[in-house]
């Protein structure tokens, strides 16, 4: 690795202060390291200053109000799968992390860092994404929320600026009685970054779903909702054959490509098998 | 800079440069020759150490991150020239061959047994998921580890 001005901020209020004259991309932030250090390693990245954020309080924990559950960016994904509250509201969300890395990566990766990491197969971009949830953005300039449709906008780019840093991510406690599911197709069993990643959330009253969310990872440049899908299954009785035809237009609106994991033809058809299993699982059927 | 935190149970205090990762700190400058980098981006866990309570991929780690804390290795485990029960049962089911995972595997079946004493077999098999072999093939691994649980 190459030399780097190494800073180890104790607040918030220091941390902005430094990033404050980033304009680029000469700093990097240091959360749980596991795409960061890779990175370096790899000369991929060159900052001039890696500022670890790690000892940051204002970033911890998971707290939670009558309308929204908060988890601070330097969670771990094992903290998540720990979380009480977390495994109250949104078990999916707990489920999604067991599915990721390794328990190693586990114990130092964090929520922030996945979702600032921004790839399109981020595995945790597509239950959020059903969950309406909210990045909160934070500078020396002051606070704002992006909504997680919007945070996204390419492979490895998202919509902080160059002075922010995510601090929180809120989800609206009114999706906690949703049925909820993410199904990942990987090469192995543990490890493998995705090569399909399906969410889904539902409302469900016997055999009846409503508003229907469908989150889809690795078929897109982004982590992507699939609109068409959504609409055909709402407020009708989810039958297979529905199901079916639900799960074939997701694969319409799935765009992915040929990489070293897998090609564009096979990611489409897994997307309408993972979106069917999903569907099905929800559904009871 | 200097850091100081303690190792299998002794306080250490070091000079490392910031861009070290943990692993080369503990490998290089304090002799844990069983901390040793695999692959170098925290996914064969031959890098695992145990680091305040969790198993960790030491390759992904700075080094100043250690300051204060409590770190094990598999140096640790023996106790009064006795080698630790995992140590024992890995040795007794022929589960080493070159060794070089060995390490990264006791860690992780050591952390697995001290919160979970009666894990279920899937339990024992999603504890080392994040640890890869590519000479024995997983099953004396598997068997050693599952003949310290208590039924």
């Amino acid at each position: 690795m190459r030399m780097f001005e190494y800073l180890e901020p104790l607040n918030l209020k220091e941390t902005l202060e430094i990033l404050s004259s980033e304009k680029g991309t000469e700093t990097r932030i240091l959360a749980g390291g596991t795409d960061l250090i890779v990175r370096l390693k790899r000369n991929q990245w060159k900052p001039k200053r890696v500022v670890n954020i790690k000892r940051l309080p204002e970033l911890k924990g998971v707290s939670l109000t009558d309308t929204t559950l908060s988890i601070g960016a330097l969670v771990t994904l094992s903290d998540v799968m720990r979380s009480k509250e977390i495994g109250e509201d949104f078990p999916v969300l707990a489920r999604t992390c067991a599915l990721m890395a390794s328990p190693q990566i586990r114990n130092i990766a964090t929520f922030g860092g996945n979702i600032c990491n921004s790839s399109p197969a981020a595995d945790l971009a597509p239950p959020l994404l059903c969950l309406d949830a909210e990045i909160v953005a934070v500078s020396r300039r002051g606070e704002r929320t992006i909504p997680i449709s919007s945070f996204f906008t390419g492979p490895g780019k998202n919509a902080l600026n160059p002075d922010e840093l995510l601090r929180e991510i809120r989800i609206p406690r009114r999706y906690a009685f949703y049925s909820s599911t993410f199904q990942k197709l990987e090469g192995r069993k543990a490890l493998d970054i995705s090569i399909v990643a399906v969410a889904i959330s539902a409302k469900r009253e016997g055999y009846k779903l409503s508003d229907v969310r469908i989150g889809l990872g690795a078929v897109a440049p982004t982590p992507v909702r699939t609109a068409s899908a959504e609409k055909i299954l709402n407020g009708k009785a989810a039958t297979k054959e529905l199901i079916a035809e639900a799960a074939t237009d997701a694969y319409r609106d799935a765009t992915p490509i040929d990489d070293v994991r897998s090609t564009a033809l096979y990611r489409k058809e897994m997307v309408r098998i993972l979106v069917r299993r999903g569907l099905e699982e929800i559904a009871g059927l | 800079m200097k850091i100081t935190f303690k190792l299998n149970s002794e306080r250490v205090a070091i000079d490392v440069e910031p861009y070290w990762t943990l692993q080369r700190a503990l490998h290089d400058r304090l002799e844990m020759a069983g901390v040793k980098e695999g692959c170098g981006s925290g996914e064969c866990g031959a890098c695992g150490v145990i680091m305040n309570g969790s198993i960790v991929p030491s390759c992904l780690i700075l080094a100043p991150d250690a300051e204060g804390a409590e770190i094990t290795t598999v140096e640790g485990l023996k106790r009064n020239g006795k080698l630790d029960r995992v140590q024992e049962a890995f040795v007794r089911h022929g589960a080493v061959q070159c060794g070089y995972c060995t390490p990264g595997f006791i860690l992780s079946a050591k952390i697995l047994l001290d919160n979970n004493p009666s894990p279920t077999d899937e339990e024992i098999r999603q504890s080392i998921e994040g640890n890869l072999c590519r000479c024995t093939g997983y099953r004396k691994i598997f068997e050693a580890i599952k003949s310290l649980c208590k039924s």
